[in-house]
């Protein structure tokens, strides 16, 4: 079974490579919406249309390849158990949406799980585009090239003024949502990044927490997208996005080191004690997991923590969500049985890095 | 207090349960409080569709002043998918792709909104769909760099920028005329 293969490791093949300012940027992702011209979108389509859409995605795109990107995995979410949904929606690689919906919604993810494709969520077809550090132009630039390839057999609802047709009001036009995933702990130990958000929200962009709910941020991982899709082109998106995320950088560096200055001592407390709780717990929850987590991820581009690899924060924030862990339990699992199996999983996930 | 449920954490959450007039208090942690269903999460998405239902809704301020949407009989409907306007209104969506031509009056106030004042597209154009949209933008490129030369006085660029207009101009041209001729050029 193939799906196998999406279920076994945390972290997607694509985040192993080291990307451009990858101490803060995790990844750059890259979404487009399309739909098909002639027919109605999937919120108030019939079921026989949405099925249509599956089946040609099934018969023209299962176990093609495009560049580099090789051999897509065709999924039907209905084939799926409730663990493995929720796995793929851990791994970022089909939305909460997706995962929910019945009948015709599909998935197309490529080897690597760079690219994935969602078929008949909001709109008929998402595509998105994984690229790790901050690399928004070369995403974009895969991304379009990846759009051409599927109009080629696709007609696109298309429209001279408004551009892109889609199901929501707020992806109109260009129907891309570009995202920056960073990891900004010194900004939020100094609480700084509230008083950032204000601003970039002015910008047309959006901030939140990528893990946990509300405002708060579990992990310190934080998530920058643009809120406008229409009267911009995708290039001038981006460029405001990545200065937005440039200056974050910038900022991050400054904060950790002026903490390093001032307060050093505190700091590799904070960092030690974090990697002692990951390494002795018999009980975490996930809160207190994605917070250590977090510190020690900011200890090894520190240099204070040595011969962990950086992935540990992905990896581990990812291997450490309900679906993962019940999908390595192979069963369901209540909210305490979790917080035993998650340290568990820590603990042997860092004794095989020693 | 710990938590009634787990006994492990402390209880962080305090409900006050009525079924059948008996009354019971609930003691409770956050997980467990998400674990047994008492605390239910927005799905995602939801304080945007609220936002943006709120924004429509304002808008209905002009619209029913017009009396449209009394009427039911008389709402804009869709042609295609048979969405109407206060539908549309409710749930925050688009029907299908002709929606955008049915609602169109009433859409640039949202998408201004929306997307800080602007309504219209001005990014990429697909390949095949696009005809010659391609060309028609360029065109318009070339015409206002163009008059920026001759603005500023550069002449010599702005002769070649004018022979480009010519050729694209021809082009366009040339295309539309075989298009005409073939209407398939759309369809597989």
């Amino acid at each position: 079974m193939t799906l196998q293969h999406f279920m076994n490791e945390a972290i997607s093949p694509w985040m192993r490579e080291q990307g451009p300012d990858h101490d803060i940027v995790l990844s750059s992702r890259i979404r487009l919406a399309r739909n098909f011209a002639d027919m109605p979108f999937p919120i108030i389509a019939d079921q026989k249309d949405l099925e249509q859409i599956r089946k040609f995605f099934q018969h023209e795109y299962e176990h093609t390849s495009f560049e580099e990107y090789k051999s897509f995995e065709f999924i039907s979410i209905r084939d799926l158990t409730a663990i493995e949904k929720s796995v793929l929606v851990e791994k970022h690689l089909i939305s909460p949406l997706l995962a929910k919906k019945e009948g015709a919604a599909a998935a197309l993810i490529s080897g690597n799980e760079q690219v994935s494709v969602m078929i008949n969520e909001e709109d008929h077809i998402r595509i998105q585009i994984y690229f790790p550090g901050l690399q928004l132009t070369k995403a974009l630039n895969k991304a379009l090239q990846f759009d051409d390839w599927i109009e080629e057999k696709v007609n696109y609802a298309f429209d001279e003024t408004r551009g892109f047709l889609t199901s929501c009001p707020t992806n109109v036009g260009t129907g891309m949502r570009a995202s920056v995933m960073m990891h900004l702990p010194a900004l939020a130990m100094t609480k700084q990044i509230n008083r950032m958000m204000p601003a970039i929200n002015q910008l047309g962009l959006v901030v939140r927490g990528i893990y946990g709910e509300g405002s708060e941020a579990l992990g310190n991982i934080f998530q920058i997208s643009n809120q406008i899709t229409l009267g911009k082109a995708e290039e001038h998106i981006i460029e405001d996005l990545e200065s937005v995320v440039q200056q974050l950088i910038e900022h991050e560096r400054k904060a950790r080191t002026r903490i390093l200055e001032q307060s050093g001592i505190v700091l590799e407390n904070r960092i030690f004690r974090s990697l002692g709780v990951l390494k002795y717990s018999r009980i975490i929850e996930s809160k207190e997991a994605a917070r250590c987590l977090s510190n020690v991820r900011l200890g090894i581009d520190l240099g204070i923590i040595k011969n962990i690899s950086r992935n540990i924060l992905n990896e581990l924030m990812v291997l450490t969500q309900p679906g993962f862990l019940q999908h390595y339990a192979k069963k369901t699992l209540s909210a305490s049985e979790r917080d035993i199996l998650r340290a568990s999983l820590i603990r042997e996930r860092l004794q095989f890095e020693e | 207090m710990e938590c009634q449920e787990c006994h492990q954490r402390p209880a962080t959450l305090h409900y006050t349960q009525v079924i059948n007039g008996h009354k019971t208090e609930v003691q409770i942690c956050e997980a467990c409080a998400k674990e047994k269903g008492y605390l239910t999460y927005p799905e995602e998405g939801y304080s945007l569709h609220n936002l943006l239902t709120g924004l429509f809704n304002f808008e209905s301020g002009n619209i029913g002043s017009a009396g449209t949407h009394l009427d039911k009989g008389k709402e804009t409907q869709c042609s295609k998918c048979g969405l109407t306007f206060s539908e549309f209104k409710q749930i925050g969506k688009f029907g299908c792709g002709e929606c955008y031509h049915t609602f169109s009056a009433n859409l640039n106030p949202i998408f201004r909104r929306v997307h800080s004042g602007n309504t219209e597209h001005r990014g990429k154009i697909p390949k095949r769909k696009g005809g010659n949209l391609h060309l028609k933008k360029q065109l318009a490129t070339y015409k206002q760099e163009l008059q920026d030369l001759i603005i500023n006085e550069e002449f010599e660029r702005a002769a070649v920028i004018r022979d480009k207009i010519k050729e694209l101009e021809a082009n366009i041209n040339r295309k539309e005329e075989r298009d005409s001729g073939d209407t398939s050029t759309f369809h597989e």
